[in-house]
């Protein structure tokens, strides 16, 4: 074999190999989009959003699960997302390349990436152990706290986004800084800003670790943040190990849900964005 | 001619200051909540700390019964799983990217792109019952009976693959793992290949080089800061990965000598045993896995952030 076919031989087989890893990829997210559809279809219905979870071997459907999970995650996103806008705004325009805007970007980054249990773990060391029971509310603390990371970080970018000219022209004007973050900024960086917070949404309305800990599980319908709430992530860990057929199928219906909800939301997310790269690339 | 209102003019700096000190404020706060997360898993994880002293993370006890807790077991398990995925993901990753960046019509890299990064967003309880459900029956008929038949007997890499085949267990949870890193790894590395500049690829073709050595010779060794970040990024996603390893690694806490054997991670252990440990040295254990865990996760992210920085000075994003 010459030289010059072996080198086109191992070009051959590694582009090969990379088309073979992409494919598995790809077949990896068909089979679980496909055992999600094929399973959970069967357990669609109406009674789902009108009943409550059952009892071990009972008919019932996910409607305080649903509660649950829609109040926690709305009360997260409603606590953390301020705190992560405010704090992605001193980041890009208060702080910028000061040691603590590096120390504190730093951090973010870090805590974008850590473990969601530990968050649980911390929540359940400041709040649970101090009120003495399982809550809601610490349940939406915790995703409070993982909704701070991915949207301050998306805050951050976004408003690196907005061309310096229009902050200078509301400068010019005699504007104050927070007079132009409110009026200027913000306004044009609204798209981004949204994007940040559906991407959290779609981060914390999966999360099951952090609600272990904190939130617990109930089996009936409770609207009470001070008491332990149902939501779907944690009952579908309950009913997807338990031994009971219709149990199981609630689980698999939950998962549907869940996993819909955040591919649109993701979805979502990507075509604001998209659009927005495209406003810009009109040239406005 | 304008007239300045004193007045107004010092309600603006009022304005300015409060809202000022605000952004500051919740900027600062982000400090707090990791400092916090340090210090409330260090309090609550002191009582066994004190108790075992170092030997907790040198004995692979765990029992309820006697009250007698190490840590040894959950850190192997982590540490195997977490390998195992490494060892799939890394090569798989750099495949994608390879064929994202070099490879792919540019009509389909949007959406290839795009679906890579949605099984990022599929949540890890999902990837638990599907683990469970679908992939540890296929690997239980059809994967580990072969491995244990050819590999089994091998010598040095045999003992790894002795043992019946369970299904679930330290190997499924690595397979499982994997794909959930995939994407975090190949995104990265996509990245970071697309940074690489054109003129020296180019280069590259132009002394006759085929796709693959401009790879390796060319792209590879410009980018190899943010390869080994992206990859430790990844690592530090499957060390505390915690649902869908729950689901599939078995919980037994020993440490076997098969990877195909039932085992046990830091988190999983957690998870699994918080909400129904009795007794305050059971609880306190199990948070200090907890600190075990976001010290190893701290440092492996932070190493990450700190080599994808080098890059970012560069010109380069970090995802």
């Amino acid at each position: 074999m010459t030289r010059r076919t072996r080198r086109k031989m191992t070009n051959g087989v590694f582009l090969a190999l990379s088309l073979v890893a992409t494919m598995a990829g790809l077949a990896c997210l068909a089979a679980i989009l496909w055992t999600l559809v094929s399973n959970g279809i069967a357990g669609m219905s109406w009674h789902l959003f009108t009943q409550m979870t059952p009892p071990p071997g009972g008919q019932g459907g996910l409607l305080n699960a649903l509660y649950g999970s829609a109040v926690m995650t709305l009360l997260g996103i409603l606590i953390g997302s301020p705190i992560g806008v405010l704090a992605g705004t001193y980041l890009a325009e208060y702080g910028r390349d000061s040691r603590l805007s590096v120390t504190i970007r730093f951090i973010n980054d870090v805590l974008l990436s850590a473990p969601s249990i530990i968050i649980g773990l911390f929540v359940y060391e400041i709040v649970v152990v101090r009120i003495g029971h399982f809550s809601a509310f610490a349940g939406a603390l915790s995703l409070a706290v993982l909704a701070i990371p991915v949207t301050l970080r998306t805050t951050e970018d976004m408003l690196n986004l907005v061309p310096l000219g229009m902050k200078d022209s509301s400068a010019a004007l005699g504007a104050y800084p927070w007079r132009t973050i409110l009026s200027v900024l913000y306004p044009a960086a609204r798209s981004g800003i949204v994007t940040g917070l559906l991407l959290a949404i779609a981060r914390i309305s999966g999360e099951t670790a952090p609600l272990l800990f904190t939130a617990l599980n109930n089996q009936f319908w409770s609207t009470d943040l001070n008491a332990p709430m149902a939501n779907l992530p944690v009952v579908i860990f309950q009913f997807a190990l338990s031994p009971y057929k219709d149990w199981q199928d609630l689980a698999w219906a939950g998962a549907l849900i869940i996993t819909v909800t955040i591919l649109v939301l993701s979805i979502s997310a990507r075509v604001l964005l998209a659009l927005l790269e495209a406003e810009r690339g009109s040239g406005r | 001619m304008a007239i300045i209102d004193p007045g107004h003019a010092a309600k603006q700096l009022i304005y300015e200051r409060v809202f000022r000190s605000a952004t500051l404020a919740a900027a600062i706060l982000v400090l707090l909540i990791l400092g916090g997360v340090f210090v409330s898993l260090l309090r609550g994880a002191w009582p066994a700390l004190a108790h075992f002293g170092f030997s907790f993370v040198t004995r692979e006890i765990w029992n309820p019964v006697t009250d007698e807790y190490g840590a040894l077991a959950p850190i192997y398990g982590t540490v195997v799983t977490s390998v195992i995925a490494m060892l799939i993901a890394v090569p798989a990753g750099f495949g994608i990217a390879l064929f994202l960046t070099e490879l792919c019509p540019p009509l389909l890299k949007r959406p290839i792109g795009v679906a890579v990064e949605l099984l990022a967003a599929v949540p890890s309880i999902i990837f638990g019952i599907w683990g469970l459900f679908v992939l540890a029956p296929v690997l239980q008929r059809h994967v580990q009976p072969w491995l244990i038949e050819h590999v089994g007997h091998l010598p040095v890499v045999g003992p790894l693959f002795k043992g019946p085949p369970f299904g679930i267990g330290i190997l499924t949870a690595g397979v499982v793992l994997a794909i959930m890193v995939l994407p975090f790894i190949a995104a990265t590395m996509r990245d970071v290949f697309d940074t690489v500049p054109p003129m020296l690829k180019e280069s590259g073709y132009g002394l006759g080089a085929t796709t693959w050595e401009v790879m390796w010779n060319v792209v590879v060794p410009h980018s190899r800061v943010g390869i080994v970040g992206g990859i430790m990024l990844g690592l530090g996603r499957a060390l505390g990965e915690t649902m869908a390893v729950t689901f599939v690694i078995g919980n037994a806490h020993r440490i076997s000598s098969s990877i195909l054997a039932p085992g046990t991670t830091i988190s999983s252990s957690i998870a699994n045993e918080f909400t129904e440990a009795v007794g305050d040295l059971y609880t306190s254990s199990l948070i200090a896995l907890g600190l075990l865990l976001f010290l190893i996760t701290f440092t492996v992210i932070a190493a990450a952030q700190a080599m994808l920085r080098r890059l970012e000075r560069r010109g380069f994003a970090v995802a």
